[in-house]
């Protein structure tokens, strides 16, 4: 018998060229609560994988309560005691609440057949460890968001695990629900069970959490107890850098222009009675939980929702924004929360990921594309952004998360009319280095005259990037303040849920 | 930069490692029919007969190519072009009456083509409008309008086959320009046309960005319904541009001919390097892939005692052996 | 379950327009609901509603086997002219044929699961070959059937005659089948934790495999029993039949699929139920039968099949389109101060 649960040793992980993992080192005791820390893109939801055993490592290895697991798959370690509750909750949507929950654990069991009575039993107990009540019959694509994860949470708890791991469990629950969490984790941890936590929302892990591992880039930065972490010092690992970044100032110009106004906008199921406006230069934070309707008003105003009343006035005239080609000739360009998905196209070369919105204006009457006026502006934009890569032909797929993340910066930089530039979640898995650059350029391009909107839920990213930040709770604009009003905690306590 | 015009040339023929393979491939092809059957294959007879078959399957394969491009596939441009020689046929018949001047009947049989074409266009919009209109997945809508094609087919012919056309619509299809074949020349016009398309307009790029991800092209604000719309027309008008050869060739048309050449088409399609998954190929592929089949169809047929239905052994296994190919040199790269 | 989620489901449509086509019919004809008219129907849809109930398992996996005729003819063809005489009992006819088509099957459930290819064009591919070699090698041509199955395919279960016009309608014992593996399926979709992988695997592949699931396997046991069931169902058609035409279930794929899709099962995978193949097997044989007794010609009768596969796929792409389209964000009633 070990005293470690999990001892993870000189694990590497490749995608492609990208080093996601550059030999790291992890260790968690039993019954402890243990938190992974990092920024965006640092590493952590890989290693996760590894452990859970969805990812091979490319090298290192995995021990899991005193055993060296050389191919270790999901099965196995299920029933080594590993649960987890992934960041993309990995859930069943064509199943119901009830299966979803009881599955796993009859998987694990060696369950041959269907037991309505056992998956009942499974499922009232999993729902009974969080105080959550929700219909068993239902379908679980009708829930929200804020279910799911509730439903992916009590599902972990269910299993005998050992390890729990929780990769940002709590972007959609309230307040009121964390709460259950942290005394559910607490419960765990008496038991002797380890909780590894992953969030990063700082007051929660300072509050939860004993011991600190901080990756950052691929790579172990610290290892220690949270006694021995200030905030300091948990910046300093986490970014890298002893001073922080400057904070945007944004000082109103006479006479700034506003470019956007939003009045009373509404679309069902999204989000009711939005009013807000955006001046040149200036760069605007929204933040809320998943789910509170951030997502929808952003995709609104760019034209992929249409809204069912109220206005969009751009530079003081009502536009009309019926579909996203009316949005990008209004000016709007929108930076989309799933890059792959929705931002990319992974298979086609990065110099057409760059160029779409523009091959119209670089061909002749009959459509033939001018290659060579293409390929220079493809060119100035991967040095402007300093993009780095071997080639425009080459395949986007080889490009890591903060240069393609670039790249579609890139496309809506590009339009000659753009006003207003939507950034979702801008540093979603986006390596460190890309990310200052990022940030840098944001505010670069605020000073030169655009309106930013930046819709994120990492609390410091809004703080150290915007002037202003509209909270949203329950599809509603809740609060406006200036962020040199606010601080981590402040803002932190206004975007939850009670 | 300064790239010369043939250094840029060659790039793009380095780039496109699957036509260098699919050249090769018809080299070896070509070097094994004379090997085998020097004497047969490599006659002014064999030829002639091998480039009177490939045009028709050869403009349906670009067809498909299209479908398949933008992610989705044509089940039904074999019954397109079955469906518009049909009505065609009947317009002609229709407006042929008897002793009208040999200058009339050209005009006429002209005449009929562009109803052919025409009806192309409105099945291809037919489909292009089931898929990105409702949402139907290109498979069930392509299948549900096979059945409708060959159904209207199968009513205006009364289930058999449609004869009885002025011979000058065989002298025109059969005939030649100068020494070339006028299918031939169809054949190359239109694939000179879409092949232009694919590769240098914005269409061609929309679609084969479409075909990668259409979830990010709507992120990027094109117009997923005309595009896919506009395929499907462009498939049409190929589909009925056999259409045409067929019933010229035949002097007859029927309802269900050519009822293998979908699935061949699909080989030669996917054999010319467009990806089954969408976004990625071009015609200059599909038109050699055309080419190696055409050879390959002709050599077998130069063995007696191969049944003619082992060739669909042949044809099914190299669509697998070529999708797997593809698949480890495409891993391959990606290792890198 | 309550009435307005049952009112919700396609299986409901389905079965509504099947009652009011059948109403339609009888108005129209007065021969719909006659005994031997309705056992004509029972009879003509044995064959293509076990070849959906395959099907559909194929497609609730996420894949899509175009290559079942193929499949079926194939171990048909091969056991009814290979083993003619051999056996004077029907089962080890089966069983070969079972056999054959279970190696088929794997064939495609190798290519797709181990390549993730599109099913569709792989199984297109499979087909071809399965057919190149009933037709090149083994020869195809009309053949008497053997007389174990011969036996077997006399064998009735109930005959009908109508009162009226005298004509008889025979159900014969291959009805029986199709119930025992409607109702098998059934369990197996429903009851037995393989059903669920097959669903979850269909659902979401990355969370079937997180979850413990063995996402390969599920997709090769799916494409061997799909081919299994074909080499069964094949030698119940030519027994059905009393003759061996190797050609004439090539093409009865496409209204399998669509028979399926009309029934609510999703070509994405993960959605549909056996309730919903069944009905939309019976309304496809329905129509297409039911036309003479309308006094459409039958030349029609493949215009009638694409517009039923058009407008029932048009159905339920725009409920999918609805669901993708659908937001989830509960909008409090009233602004907060």
């Amino acid at each position: 018998m070990s005293e470690n649960i999990i001892k993870i040793t000189g694990v590497k992980k490749y995608f492609g060229g990208v080093k996601a993992l550059d030999g790291v080192d992890l260790v968690v005791k039993k019954g402890e609560v243990h938190c992974l820390a990092g920024e965006n893109g640092c590493g952590k939801s890989t290693i996760i994988n590894v452990i859970s055993g969805f990812y091979a490592p490319d090298a290192g290895t995995v021990e899991i309560d005193g055993k060296v697991y050389p191919k270790l798959t999901t099965q196995a370690a299920i029933d080594a005691g590993v649960q987890v509750i992934y960041q993309d909750l990995s859930v069943f949507p064509n199943l119901t609440v009830r299966e979803n929950l009881a599955l796993t654990m009859e998987v694990a069991d060696g369950k041959k057949f269907v037991s309505k009575k056992r998956f009942n039993e499974i499922a009232l107990q999993a729902l009974s460890k969080i105080d959550f009540k929700v219909d068993l019959d239902e379908m679980v694509e009708n829930l929200t968001v804020a279910d799911k994860q509730l439903i992916a949470i009590s599902r972990a708890l269910l299993n005998n695990a050992k390890l729990i791991i929780m990769d940002e469990p709590t972007t959609a629950i309230t307040q009121k629900e964390v709460k259950n969490l942290f005394g559910v984790i607490r419960d765990l941890q008496k038991q002797g069970i380890a909780v590894l936590f992953v969030s990063h929302k700082l007051d929660e892990v300072f509050e939860i959490a004993e011991h600190f591992t901080i990756f950052r880039s691929g790579k172990n930065v610290f290892s220690g107890k949270t006694e021995e972490l200030d905030e300091k010092k948990f910046t300093y690992y986490m970014t890298g850098r002893e001073i922080q970044e400057e904070p945007f100032s944004y000082a109103a110009k006479s006479g700034a222009k506003t470019v956007l106004e939003v009045k009373n906008l509404s679309l069902a199921n999204g989000f009711a009675d939005c009013s807000f406006s955006l001046k040149e230069g200036e760069i605007l934070g929204i933040t809320g939980l998943l789910g509170s309707g951030r997502t929808e008003l952003a995709e609104t105003i760019f034209g992929y929702h249409q809204a069912q009343s109220g206005e969009i006035l751009i530079d003081g005239k009502k536009v009309e924004i019926k579909s996203v080609k009316d949005g990008i000739k209004n000016g709007i360009g929108y930076v989309p929360p799933e890059r792959n998905v929705q931002g990319l196209f992974m298979e086609q070369s990065i110099a057409d990921n760059i160029s779409i919105t523009r091959w119209k204006d670089h061909s002749n009457g009959l459509g033939f594309i001018n290659e060579a006026s293409i390929d220079d502006s493809v060119a100035s934009w991967v040095k402007e952004l300093s993009i780095k890569i071997n080639d425009p032909a080459d395949n986007m797929r080889t490009l890591s998360g903060g240069n393609a993340q670039k790249c579609v910066l890139a496309k809506w930089l590009s339009l000659e009319n753009l006003k207003v530039l939507i950034l979702n979640g801008p540093t979603v898995g986006v390596d460190i280095g890309a990310k200052y650059d990022i940030y840098k350029l944001t505010k670069r391009l605020a000073a030169d005259g655009l309106a930013v909107i930046i819709i994120s839920d990492d609390i410091r990213e809004v703080l150290s990037n915007c002037n202003r930040v509209l909270v949203m709770r329950q599809g509603r604009l809740v609060e406006e303040r200036m962020t040199s009003e606010l601080d981590e905690a402040s803002l932190s306590a206004l975007s939850v849920e009670y | 930069m300064n790239k010369g015009k043939t250094s840029f040339n060659m790039k793009m023929f380095t780039r496109d490692a699957n036509f260098v393979r699919l050249f090769i491939v018809f080299i070896a092809v070509f070097i094994a029919c004379c090997a085998l059957k020097g004497s047969q294959f490599l006659n002014a007879g064999n030829f002639e007969s091998m480039v009177k078959q490939f045009p028709e399957y050869g403009l349906l394969a670009v067809a498909i190519g299209l479908a398949l491009l933008i992610g989705g596939i044509d089940l039904s441009a074999v019954y397109i072009a079955n469906l518009s020689s049909i009505i065609a046929g009947r317009f002609l018949i229709a407006i042929a009456g008897e002793g009208a001047s040999e200058g009339t009947v050209y005009a006429m049989i002209f005449a009929s083509f562009l109803v052919a074409v025409v009806i192309g266009i409105l099945a291809g919009a037919l489909n292009g409008y089931l898929i990105s209109g409702f949402g139907i997945p290109a498979m069930l809508a392509t299948l549900g309008t096979q059945s409708l094609f060959w159904g209207f087919g199968v009513v205006l012919t009364g289930g058999s086959s449609m004869s009885g056309f002025p011979t000058q619509l065989a002298s025109v299809v059969n005939g030649s320009i100068g020494f070339i074949p006028v299918t031939v020349v169809i054949f190359t016009v239109a694939c000179v046309v879409v092949g232009l398309i694919v590769s240098r307009t914005v269409l061609g790029r929309q679609m084969k960005m479409y075909g990668t991800n259409n979830k990010a092209t709507t992120y990027a604000g094109l117009n997923n319904m005309k595009l896919v719309i506009t395929t499907h027309v462009i498939a049409g008008v190929l589909a009925s541009l056999s259409g045409i050869i067929m019933w010229g060739r035949y002097s007859s048309c029927r309802a269900d001919n050519g009822s293998a050449y979908t699935m061949q088409a699909i080989l030669i399609a996917v054999m010319g390097g467009v990806s089954p998954n969408g976004g990625k190929g071009n015609v200059q592929g599909v038109v050699l892939a055309v080419l190696i089949i055409q050879m390959v169809s002709s050599l077998l047929n130069m063995f007696n005692n191969i049944p003619s239905a082992c060739r669909q052994i042949i044809w099914g296994g190299l669509l697998l052996a070529v999708m797997i190919f593809n698949y480890v040199v495409d891993s391959r790269a990606k290792r890198h | 379950m309550n009435l307005k989620k049952i009112t919700k489901k396609t299986e409901f449509y389905i079965a509504v327009i099947i009652l009011v086509f059948c109403i339609l019919v009888q108005l129209r004809s007065g021969q719909f609901f006659t005994n031997n008219n309705i056992v004509d129907l029972l009879r003509s849809m044995t064959i293509p509603m076990m070849f959906c109930v395959g099907e559909m398992m194929v497609l609730i996996s996420g894949g899509v086997d175009c290559s079942f005729p193929a499949i079926a003819s194939l171990s048909m063809y091969f056991v009814c002219t290979r083993m003619d005489g051999m056996f004077g009992n029907p089962l080890p006819y089966f069983l070969v044929a079972i056999l054959l088509g279970l190696m088929m099957g794997a064939l495609n459930g190798f290519i797709v699961a181990k390549f993730k290819f599109p099913a569709m064009i792989v199984t297109l591919g499979t087909s071809s070959l399965f057919l190149g070699i009933m037709q090149g090698i083994l020869g195809s041509s009309e053949y008497p059937l053997t007389s174990a199955l011969n036996a077997l395919g006399t064998t009735k279960i109930l005959t009908a005659t109508n009162a009226q016009s005298g004509l008889t309608s025979e159900l014969p014992i291959h009805f029986v089948f199709m119930v025992i593996l409607i109702v098998a399926t059934w369990f197996l979709m429903n009851k037995t934790m393989l059903g669920r992988a097959i669903y979850a695997v269909g659902g979401d592949e990355v969370a079937a495999a997180r979850a413990g699931f063995n996402v390969f396997g599920t997709r090769m046991f799916i494409f061997c029993l799909s081919g299994a069931l074909a080499g069964f169902i094949g030698v119940c058609r030519a027994s059905m039949l009393l003759t061996v035409s190797p050609n004439n279930m090539i093409g009865m794929e496409m209204d399998v699929i669509a028979a399926c899709v009309l029934g609510g099962v999703s070509l994405v995978g993960g959605r549909g139920g056996i309730i919903g193949a069944v009905l939309g097997t019976a309304l496809m044989t329905i129509v297409s039968n039911s036309l003479i007794l309308l006094g459409v010609s039958t030349q029609w009768s493949r215009v009638f099949t694409g517009v039923i596969i058009i407008v029932g796929t048009a159905v339920s792409a725009i409920q999918e389109q609805r669901r993708k389209k659908k937001l989830f964000v509960t909008v409090s009633a009233k602004p907060e101060v």
